[in-house]
């Protein structure tokens, strides 16, 4: 990893400019969770013309159903998901203003060239280090859909939340790149 | 007939989940350390330390390793000397596996297939039972998680493609997952019997410690040519690039149908989580 750079959140077009795909990032601010049975949600709404939950402009979504929070702490274990179960929904998100995304394992085109067009990342956490990761998760609220339970949509207060760029507003591809670079025979 | 309560099954069940979710084996720590040596990715030496001190983490604060402590598999080894008294095997274990998930802060992970309701406490367990000599059971806990269960799969081969077909397929399944099923990966395969025979036996792979040997000497030297074809693939560990895509292949084989060439793949995630108990 070439660069580690603090990023805070809600996003802007003019600090997504500096991320290159294998930065380190340490994230500070508020994001938001959703897997597959909020996003489909979200998308509803969305079809429908009404208003989103919170507002997206600028957000960055984290891809994380977390274990129950132990008594005192504010979440459990909380890694990211694998990501391509979110590529249908993404790009109706991305154009409507989300800036970010956090989760683990590769996208589609559909969705990077979302990224690309309206600028917006999509960023790496280690996947099965949900203990270490939820170290700088310090709140943890339900904003939406409770009744999903590990998937109801949280509002998460993170400090330093450690993650890697994929895909950056250039339309590159850390996957595609660090593969390239180690493959052998 | 020696006498096993059904009480004593579900508190084993029970404590076995809790802890395989918390508590890494030491072979796998053991491979993480091992492939920091070998790995010349610098992000991927740095997702392998990650990954050692998330483990540290977890043990040390009794928190899950991973978030997704998956769907309950358990292996039942059930001596056939054995008498199960108070209650039903089968419900015992799901008890185990209910009070588990509670007692432990476990995420609670099975749904319906398609209202994707949550059954709210982990169950129904997914049972594999077989009745073995003796007059003792063992049980197996093996929490499988969802992104690498999602890349597995069972091909069922033409014989004419051979072992070469067989290596192919495998690869390239490996290759095709990339970073989805969180890697450094475990692969397991089953190669031969029926198509749900080939899939348990790849499963069952897997539970052999990482760093033994196969004793079967033709699956052994199948597990050196895959692995190594494997780690050349350059995905590495959360597929940022490296040496280090996988950290062991496991092969079970069996004979198959003169018609047949089944073969299953089932990739585990580096959070390779068992645990097993005898009563």
């Amino acid at each position: 990893m070439a660069h580690e750079k603090k990023i805070s959140t809600p996003l802007i077009d003019e600090a997504l400019k500096n991320l290159h795909i294998g930065d380190k990032l340490l994230i500070t601010g508020v994001i938001y969770t959703g897997r597959d049975a909020a996003h489909k949600r979200l998308i509803e709404l969305i079809d429908q013309g009404k208003e989103l939950p919170f507002d997206i402009k600028g957000q960055i979504i984290y891809f994380v159903g977390p274990a129950p929070a132990k008594p005192g702490r504010p979440i459990g274990s909380a890694g990211p998901t694998t990501s391509y179960r979110m590529d249908a929904y993404s790009p109706k998100l991305i154009e409507r203003g989300l800036k970010g995304m956090i989760g683990k394992g590769m996208r589609s085109q559909e969705v990077k060239d979302a990224m690309v067009k309206y600028k917006a990342v999509y960023l790496g956490a280690t996947g099965g280090a949900g203990a270490l990761i939820a170290k700088s998760i310090k709140k943890a609220e339900i904003i939406a859909y409770e009744d999903l339970g590990p998937e109801a949509i949280r509002r998460l207060e993170v400090e330093a939340f450690p993650a890697v760029v994929i895909n950056d507003i250039y339309g590159k591809d850390l996957y595609a790149e660090g593969v390239k670079q180690y493959a052998q025979g | 007939m020696r006498e096993v309560s059904a009480a004593e099954i579900t508190q084993a069940v029970k404590g076995l989940f809790i802890d395989a979710n918390i508590d890494l084996g030491e072979d796998v720590l053991t491979a993480f350390r091992k492939a920091l040596e070998t790995e010349e990715s610098p992000t991927g030496k740095e997702v392998l330390n990650e990954l050692i001190e998330n483990a540290r983490i977890a043990k040390e604060e009794g928190v899950a390793i991973c978030q997704d402590t998956g769907l309950a598999v358990v292996f039942v080894e059930l001596g056939q000397d054995v008498h199960v008294t108070g209650g039903d095997l089968i419900e015992a274990i799901n008890q185990g596996v209910r009070q588990g998930y509670q007692d432990g802060y476990l995420r609670k992970s099975a749904c319906h297939c398609f209202t994707r309701k949550n059954t709210g406490d982990n169950t129904p367990a997914i049972v594999h039972l077989e009745i073995v000599p003796g007059s003792t059971i063992k049980l197996i806990a093996a929490p499988k998680g969802g992104g690498s269960e999602n890349m597995s799969r069972v091909m069922m081969l033409t014989p004419s493609v051979g072992l070469t077909g067989i290596k192919e397929f495998i690869v390239q399944r490996v290759k095709e997952s990339g970073a989805n099923p969180c890697p450094p990966v475990i692969v397991g395969v089953g190669i031969g019997g029926t198509f749900e025979q080939a899939a348990l036996i790849a499963k069952k792979a897997l539970l052999r410690p990482i760093g033994s040997t196969n004793p079967d000497a033709e699956a052994a030297a199948i597990e050196e040519d895959l692995l190594k074809r494997i780690n050349n693939l350059g995905i590495g560990p959360q597929g940022y690039g490296g040496r280090t895509t996988a950290l062991a292949v496991h092969v079970n084989m069996i004979p198959c149908h003169i018609a047949s060439l089944p073969v299953a793949v089932n990739i585990q995630c580096h959070a390779h989580r068992h645990k097993e108990a005898v009563i």
